[in-house]
């Protein structure tokens, strides 16, 4: 034992020691400032200045006074914009379909997740079909949102980030396009076989096989027009958003093969291998493609570079590290060799250094312009799901504490930690990544901008209630099944109010998407009271400016920062 | 931009080989390693593998996500009182060696099953209770599931099983017949029972010449 103890620890302290090497092999000097790369998501006299298509023309006044207000405006080169112009155009379809598929996918993900909940207070609702019971609707829920709405719009938002980040039209967006369709085939697909009774019976493996091959080749089409993109980028740098989604991309199809392989998995095998895909499906694929959108819409909403380019390197390969071992703190006192759960126990605690470099980072860029948040509807929910981020995280570390899971395991509180991190956190940014692209996409600006505070109150509202009600009650059930003088079935009891209050808070933020849903297809369809067209491609308006041109012209009449 | 600079940047090369190393590294510790230890690890004697029958309650099992509400997997008492409250001794791996897929198991807002068949090995208890979980504990939040059962007024035929609800819950008349779903189920449900001890003795010197004997 003491062997096996001393080969492990000297495997991590080796381990933990080249991966800081490696990272500070590509560091030009940890911890300093970034230079070149990290403003490199800026046009020439770019920096300073303030962007968000889905702020009002007075917010986006305000919102230039909150940042720079003696910023001289300055003209980009004309080939800069037209570069610009044609990257964005180069992927405006694809990713304007895959968005638009991921917001159907929100809505019915909502609805079933809602009714989920409902079903656990009032267990006699709805219980003659079988299509509907609790274990139908609550996988479906799960598959519907990871793969419906989360992967969707994290393809959508990374397929309009690639070609912008790396000054390079997409390559091949009819494959994309493809990619999108097949994907949305196979999530349809999947949902009808849960409905069905037909699920391989293993969470966030649900799918069955010959449904997962649809999702695969999808995938593929879509990762392929990425990474032939970036390499033929016609950039020196690679912007950070860039390493997370060229990663993420190559990392979630091996997982999702490795894991659907029919036949190759068993017992308890099976079972680690189920935590392995179920928790890196989070790490490696939607939490860098949540983080690529952060570390891009953050600093160019608010025209400065990110704090510091190489603590987000030090965050990028220790999270990957970290990351992809920590899968088997789902198993904690359950029948898995103890050195596995111990390793996965480590290496969740030091989940906090990729955790405080993107924390620092990020949080740290936003710092002193809390203001810019009041006038820029993109940034507020992305800074909001950055910071839901570092506290999903830090609490999933906790959590992972032997003393901590053996509370939390079983319970409700591990779902609401759930919701913290895929909702509080991606989904989030997600909204506001779709507000920001959407303009862009559309040539058109979101015609209530009511609508999108209504939206954002109504979920923020929503999870509040969901977040803090479910862990408060799934502490409390916790703690009851501990208890061995405790019936069992008061800890069952005990939970109503707190599964009440969670349907409640579900209800808001299923309102606050059906409010966005609305408000996204008015956009598509051109609804709205004002028409600006390509006039967005015109400066921030600045208190002092002239008025824009108005409604017309599809391309602009003069060229402008920030496009 | 000077060569020192370019050659210490990230690039296309360094992100592949750095991530498809980090992943190889967690695929071996959480997937082959776990692989290569168990694939040969006999089943305990105690263990029988399930039947055609079981298999097929199994799958209703599955189809039907018991797995979202139950845990299969009693922890030791040092850590909690699932043995207190009849859950059962502390699984091992061997416990599964005829379980694919997995059904370990995420939540407990029902009660632990890998023993139910011992807790509660009662056919005509485990069908009311899929009939009408309210019907025998008071406070459950289980759904119902009318659809694995047949109602109709008058008598069963002959070869059905009857479903004995609890005479406040049932209506005179009418008579509650078990699908073929429900009893390949309660089949399975049964035969969850791991009581056998999880370790065998350990060999004595000589034991191998007695069992030849």
């Amino acid at each position: 034992m003491d062997l096996t103890v001393s080969v492990l620890l000297a495997t991590f302290v080796l381990s933990v020691l080249a991966l800081f090497v490696f990272i500070a092999s590509m560091g030009k000097g940890l911890f300093g400032s970034g230079g070149d790369a990290a403003v490199q998501i800026f046009d020439s006299h770019e920096l300073g200045i303030v962007e968000d298509p889905a702020a009002t023309k007075a917010q986006r006044g305000s919102l230039q006074q909150a940042m720079d207000p003696l910023h001289e405006r300055e003209q980009r080169t004309a080939q800069e914009v037209a570069t610009r112009l044609r990257v964005d155009q180069s992927s405006s379809l694809v990713v304007g379909v895959c968005l638009t598929l991921s917001v159907l996918w929100l809505v019915l993900a909502s609805v079933a997740g809602l009714i989920a909940s409902f079903k656990l207070h009032l267990p006699d609702l709805w219980v003659e079909q079988a299509w509907i019971t609790f274990g139908r609707i609550r996988p479906i829920h799960l598959n519907l949102v990871g793969y419906g709405w989360c992967s969707l719009a994290g393809i959508g938002v990374a397929l309009w980030l690639v070609p912008r980040l790396l000054k390079t039209e997409l390559v091949g967006a009819r494959y994309a396009l493809w990619g999108g369709a097949l994907w949305t085939l196979g999530v349809a697909a999947g949902t009808v076989a849960i409905a069905l009774g037909y699920s391989d019976g293993m969470e966030w493996l649900e799918y069955p096989w010959a449904i997962d091959i649809l999702l695969v080749i999808g995938g593929a089409l879509v990762g392929f027009p990425l990474w032939m993109t970036l390499l033929r980028r016609k950039v020196a740098h690679l912007y950070v958003s860039v390493w997370y989604i060229a990663a993420g991309l190559l990392w979630f199809p091996i997982l999702f093969l490795v894991a659907n392989w029919p036949g190759l998995h068993f017992g308890v095998q099976q079972a680690t291998m189920n935590w392995w895909y179920g928790h890196n499906v989070l790490g490696l694929w939607f939490t860098p493609l949540g983080l690529a959108a952060a570390y891009y819409f953050i600093p160019k909403v608010l025209g400065k570079p990110i704090y510091s380019y190489n603590l987000s390197l030090l965050g990028f390969w220790s999270l990957a590290f970290f990351y992809s071992q920590v899968g088997g703190h789902h198993l904690i006192g359950g029948p898995v060799p103890s050195w596995l759960i111990t390793i996965s126990i480590v290496q969740s605690m030091m989940m906090v250094v990729p955790v405080f470099a993107v924390a620092i980072n990020q949080h740290f860029t936003v710092l002193g312009n809390f203001r810019a948040l009041l006038y820029s509807p993109t940034l507020r929910f992305i800074v909001l799901g950055a910071m839901f981020y570092t506290a999903a995280s830090v609490q999933g570390s906790l959590q992972a504490l032997r003393s901590v899971n053996t509370v939390t395991h079983f319970t409700h509180y591990t779902v609401a930690h759930a919701h913290l991190g895929l909702y509080g956190f991606f989904t989030l940014v997600m909204f506001g990544s779709i507000y920001f692209i959407m303009p862009r996409v559309m040539k058109w600006e979101w015609p209530y901008p009511w609508m999108i505070s209504a939206h954002f109150w109504l979920v923020l509202g929503g999870f509040a209630i969901y977040f803090i009600g479910l862990s408060w009650g799934g502490w409390y059930q916790g703690l009851a099944m501990l208890d061995k003088d405790v019936p069992f079935m008061d800890s069952v009891r005990l939970t109503i109010p707190y599964l009440q209050a969670r349907s409640v808070g579900g209800a808001l933020m299923t309102l606050g998407h059906l409010v966005f849903a609305l408000h996204f297809f008015m956009m598509g369809w051109k609804f709205g009271p004002r028409r600006l067209g390509a006039a967005l491609l015109a400066a921030p308006d600045r208190t002092d400016a002239p008025a824009r041109p108005r409604a017309g012209s599809t391309q602009p009449i003069q060229p402008r920062p920030s496009l | 931009m000077s060569i020192f600079a370019r050659k210490y940047e990230m690039d296309e090369l360094r992100l592949v080989v750095g991530a498809m190393l980090i992943l190889s590294g967690a695929t071996a510790l959480l997937v082959v390693m776990p692989y290569l230890l168990l694939k040969d690890l006999p089943p305990p004697p105690g263990l029988k593998p399930y039947t055609a029958l079981q298999l097929q309650g199994r799958q209703v099992y599955i189809a039907n996500g018991c797995l979202y509400c139950h845990s299969q997997q009693p922890r030791d008492i040092a850590q909690a009182p699932d043995a207190l409250r009849g859950w059962g001794r502390a699984s091992v791996a061997a416990d599964y060696a005829y379980d694919t897929p997995h059904l370990l198991g995420t939540m407990r807002t029902g009660p632990d099953l890998l023993n139910i068949g011992a807790r509660q090995p009662s056919r005509d208890w485990q069908l009311g209770h899929l009939y009408a979980p309210r019907a025998y504990t008071p406070g459950s939040i289980m759904p119902a599931y009318p659809y694995l059962f047949e109602v109709r007024q008058g008598d069963a035929r002959p070869g059905e099983v009857v479903v004995n609800l609890p005479p406040a819950h049932a209506k005179p008349g009418q008579v509650v017949v078990a699908r073929a779903e429900a009893l390949a189920l309660v089949d399975y449900l049964i035969s969850l029972d791991r009581t056998y001890p999880a370790l065998k003795p350990l060999p004595t010197p000589g034991s191998a010449e007695k069992r030849a004997r």
